[in-house]
């Protein structure tokens, strides 16, 4: 399969997105903010679609809006909390603002199931390098940040009084984390980044107890699961994005039936 | 040295004076009880200290310096809540607080390996520190953020509420650990309690918060029916049996504002 261009790329691509949701997705669920990741690539979806609309890439209009959505999530931290009333009704009326443009760009329907679905076959070498700068800004990012954001995670109070910006520590996280979801959201389109991002890393928290471990772990299975429902989807003719979500929940399942 | 100087502080929290003009010093080395009903400003005395609420008047002194974010000399053990991350293991956990506040990768070279190994043996922690956060006892979880608390040699131990939610065997497991830990390494601990019968056999001195004001000194001297009476500004009782205290109300009832030194 990789005499193919189309092949060779999407396996890079894969590669590079999954080292990237792997790492991030593991502090996302180090943290308990899935949540917000899935937030922010429906928030996404909209700005994907009005990009289309003014007739600019749909991933770059992607990454300017999740990350502006995770700057704001992340100032406004623990208020947002409890608000999950809130932050549903700004996600439909994300979501339904998406559907608005791309009723007035009604040329395109498959460029609409590609943002909520995926489409890793479709890659160009102009969107795998915009993919590769990405991903590497993004763990760059977190290289940055891993130490005293592990501590503001699990000491948040004993983080506050040595030092640690908890603010702005939040507000550089889900930035970081808005980066992954755009990157995610071209393997596996908007509706599923949760797979690829949360999967592997509370598989990998089932597995082990070690933080180290476990962040490996989560990046190691990601890859697999990429590159494994990649591969499926060539020798089936199905589309890659339901072999990734079935490889993650297979793997999540049989991780809870180990213990 | 002084562990602590506090001249004339008002702490302003939500508008409300929880601390109104309070002096104190307390010099280096000893156990002290920082016991007081709910809202009376234990949490805040001791984020004070560690310089993350600023006096709104007066000023706060720590070892000789004044307070602020980042003291090394200071070991805080916040009021435990939830576990974030039960799933991870104690050891991890503890090591989080090495260095944590620098940027970049968390890399644990062998100083800082023997650093956390010394502080779990410190707790006698070391074996539980392989197990995951959520297969830990209450009391198991106190002893580690203990050793997070004694890492990088503090000299003034500041704990916050240590006790609650443990039954009264584990309570006193946990007093004479404190205990043991302050004398041999010559800290001074600050261990606010609900309660001050679990602590009474160790306290050097309490320190007695209510009403906006503070008393110091020894037991004998600050659990008495007149000095509480000020500070709570109503008739307290104190009764002496055998080797337990017990704080009454004026009018009879038992316990103050859900508050009873039973």
């Amino acid at each position: 399969m990789f005499e193919y261009d189309f092949m060779r790329s999407a396996f890079a691509a894969a590669t590079i997105v999954a080292v990237v949701s792997g790492c991030v997705g593991y502090f996302l669920v180090l943290r308990g903010q899935t949540f917000a990741g899935h937030a922010l690539s429906h928030v996404g979806f909209t700005g994907a679609t009005g990009a289309v609309l003014i007739g600019v890439s749909p991933l770059w209009g992607l990454v300017a809006v999740t990350v502006l959505g995770g700057i704001v999530m992340g100032s406004l931290g623990e208020r947002l909390q409890q608000r999950d009333v809130a932050i549903g009704m700004v996600l439909s009326a994300a979501l339904g603002l998406g559907l608005l443009f791309l009723h007035f760009f009604t040329a395109y329907a498959s460029q609409a199931t590609a943002l909520l679905f995926g489409n890793v076959m479709g890659v160009d070498a102009a969107t795998l390098w915009s993919l590769l700068a990405l991903g590497v800004l993004s763990l760059a990012g977190l290289a940055v940040i891993a130490r005293p954001l592990i501590f503001a995670t699990l000491q948040p109070e004993l983080a506050e009084a040595r030092g640690v910006n908890l603010r702005a520590l939040s507000v550089l996280f889900l930035a970081i984390v808005a980066l992954a979801v755009a990157e995610c959201a071209q393997i596996v389109g908007v509706l599923l980044v949760f797979t690829l991002m949360v999967g592997p890393a509370a598989t990998a928290q089932r597995l082990t107890a070690r933080l180290g471990r476990g962040l490996v772990l989560a990046t190691a299975l990601a890859l697999a699961e990429a590159w494994g429902g990649i591969a499926l989807s060539y020798v089936t003719d199905w589309p890659s994005t339901f072999w990734i979500t079935a490889l993650s929940t297979a793997i999540y399942l049989a991780a809870l039936a180990r213990k | 040295m002084n562990a602590i100087e506090l001249s004339g502080v008002t702490l302003r929290l939500g508008g409300r004076d929880v601390l109104h003009h309070v002096s104190l010093t307390l010099p280096e080395g000893g156990f002290v009880g920082v016991l007081g009903p709910n809202g009376a400003g234990k949490t805040t005395l001791m984020r004070a200290l560690l310089g993350l609420v600023p006096p709104h008047a007066g000023r706060i002194a720590v070892l000789g310096a004044p307070a602020r974010r980042g003291n090394p000399a200071i070991g805080y053990m916040p009021q435990t809540r939830t576990t974030t991350a039960p799933a991870l293991r104690g050891r991890d956990f503890v090591a989080a607080a090495v260095n944590g506040e620098r940027w970049g990768m968390p890399r644990l070279g062998p100083d800082a390996q023997r650093e956390i190994d010394r502080v779990l043996d410190l707790v006698g922690a070391a074996t539980l520190a392989d197990r995951p956060l959520g297969d830990l006892s209450g009391g198991e979880r106190q002893r580690l953020l203990l050793a997070q608390a004694l890492l990088g040699h503090p000299r003034l131990l500041l704990l916050d509420e240590p006790l609650m939610s443990l039954d009264p065997h584990r309570q006193a497991v946990v007093v004479s650990l404190v205990h043991d830990l302050q004398r041999s390494l010559g800290l001074t601990v600050l261990f606010s309690a609900h309660d001050l019968n679990p602590l009474l056999g160790v306290m050097d001195q309490v320190l007695y918060l209510g009403g906006g004001h503070a008393a110091l000194g020894p037991v004998a001297d600050v659990i008495t029916g007149p000095v509480l009476s000020r500070l709570y500004g109503s008739a307290i009782e104190v009764i002496r049996l055998g080797e337990r205290i017990f704080v009454l109300s004026g009018d009879g009832q038992l316990g103050l504002e859900g508050h009873c030194h039973v």
